[in-house]
């Protein structure tokens, strides 16, 4: 009897479709998140995320339309991450759906909005997402803004340190060196945000192969995300799952 | 089918849970009207957030009151997350006790783990002649909790029939669902814990209608 590790698919999406291109078969639109959304979820995932990358902020009606139609339809738990910039934001994610709210940039400028939600949410609900990359700050590694293309100017694990203290329930650790190489996740990095949180991690960014995941959770994540050899079913989430298991680690079956 | 009103106190993901039960063919209403959460067939108690802040917010809208006097009736109520929490005597918060609204007796405490929250797909030991888990067996479901209960203290004897306690392990044995007269709760998120928590709630709203 012992909590599974988790395994998650991540949908980056544009104005409410799909970026990235999916190549599942048997969906009638390939583009729309909660069709692919339920799939997964037929597929064995643990949880989904969705990041919103939808560059107006004009169109918050889409994304909370797009959270509303998966809640409605899928019972995991849904992470919403992308554009988070206010405790009104996280109200309206979870209102309409989400379990839980991942922020990123919007922390980063304004730590307090993370003490804020936490305080009226709970902890629970509330992701620090984070984009790392090697630096040559304290740690050797900071923090990005704008999905990986500025530099925040912080050392990552100092800030990482300080939003969970501010009520960050969860680290969605995403390594912008890793990211799109599919060479496998930075276990170092994993190593060292372990080392000096108590909350759950999720690794993200550099998964390719199979291999890949167990090394991630063996460095001190409890949950494994991928993006594209999910998408474009190089790997489903079955295989690694039976992957995991067979390196020892309890799935959900 | 019945009518469940799912308790609308506080913030949080509410619609999930009128969707889910709503899968079972019941009728759902979100709210916090005081009679509409006391006619209904079934009450269902949602509860995200710190202990102290969701128990304060739930009796701001007599939610402790439409409870004692649904139980008094043997009226069915459920309890998920904090909203099971809450049912308890009282809980610990920064090192001090906060009331809850005393159904049962026991104490909410953190659990010892060395990662927390404990999110993520669990299994539980389900209590013997369970109607909750009723045609589930082997399935895991999804926690999310830093809190629980780690001793039950209830004891009944004599004519009242005696609690059923489901349990489950995170660093150490915590109780994930009771089943107790028309009181029942889970510590999980039936929610989101996929067929096996659709299962689950089928059972409860079976159970609601058997008793209208």
């Amino acid at each position: 009897m012992s909590l599974a590790v988790r395994v998650i698919p991540c949908l980056d999406v544009d104005n409410g479709r799909v970026v990235k291109g999916v190549n599942f078969v048997n969906l009638r639109d390939a583009g729309d998140p909660v069709e692919l959304a339920l799939a997964y979820g037929q597929a064995g995932a643990d949880e989904l995320v969705y990041l919103d990358i939808t560059a107006s902020s004009g169109n918050r009606e889409t994304t909370y339309d797009m959270v509303r139609r998966t809640a409605d339809q899928l019972f995991i738990p849904l992470t919403v991450g992308g554009g988070v910039r206010a405790v009104d934001d996280v109200d309206r994610l979870l209102r309409a759906g989400a379990d839980k709210v991942g922020i990123n940039t919007a922390g980063l400028s304004n730590p307090d909005l993370i003490t804020q939600a936490a305080r009226k949410f709970g902890n629970q609900c509330i992701v620090l997402s984070v984009d790392v990359r090697r630096a040559d700050t304290e740690s050797g590694f900071e923090a990005t803004t704008h999905g990986g293309r500025q530099s925040s100017g912080r050392d990552a694990l100092e800030w990482i340190t300080e939003a969970v203290e501010r009520g960050a329930g969860e680290v969605l650790l995403n390594s912008m060196d890793a990211d799109g190489t599919k060479n496998g996740y930075d276990l170092d990095l994993i190593h060292v945000v372990r080392e000096r949180v108590g909350v759950p991690v999720i690794a993200s960014g550099g998964a390719g192969k199979l291999e890949d995941f167990a090394p991630a959770l063996s460095a001190g994540a409890d949950a494994v995300l991928a993006a594209s050899v999910f998408h474009f079913g190089e790997l489903t989430i079955r295989d690694v799952k039976s992957e995991l298991k067979r390196s020892g680690f309890t799935v959900r079956d | 089918m019945p009518d469940i009103v799912v308790f609308d106190y506080g913030s949080g993901n509410v619609r999930s849970a009128q969707r889910a039960l709503e899968t079972t063919g019941a009728h759902v209403t979100i709210t916090s009207d005081f009679d509409a959460a006391l006619a209904a067939d079934g009450l269902f108690v949602p509860g995200v957030g710190a202990f102290g802040a969701c128990a304060q917010q739930l009796r701001s809208v007599r939610g402790d009151q439409i409870i004692e006097r649904r139980l008094a009736g043997g009226r069915p109520v459920m309890g998920i997350c904090v909203g099971m929490q809450v049912f308890f005597d009282s809980g610990t918060e920064h090192g001090t006790l906060v009331p809850g609204i005393n159904q049962w007796p026991g104490q909410v405490v953190e659990l010892k783990a060395d990662v927390l929250p404990h999110m993520g797909w669990n299994t539980v030991t389900a209590a013997q002649k369970s109607a909750m888990f009723q045609g589930i067996s082997d399935e895991r479901f999804y926690f999310v909790h830093s809190f629980a209960v780690t001793q039950w203290e209830l004891d009944v004897s004599g004519a009242f029939t005696p609690p059923l306690v489901t349990w489950s392990h995170y660093g150490q044995d915590f109780v994930a669902a009771v089943e107790n007269g028309p009181l029942w709760a889970t510590q999980f998120h039936p929610e989101k814990s996929g067929d096996a928590g659709l299962q689950l709630l089928a059972n409860w709203v079976a159970y609601v209608e058997s008793v209208k």
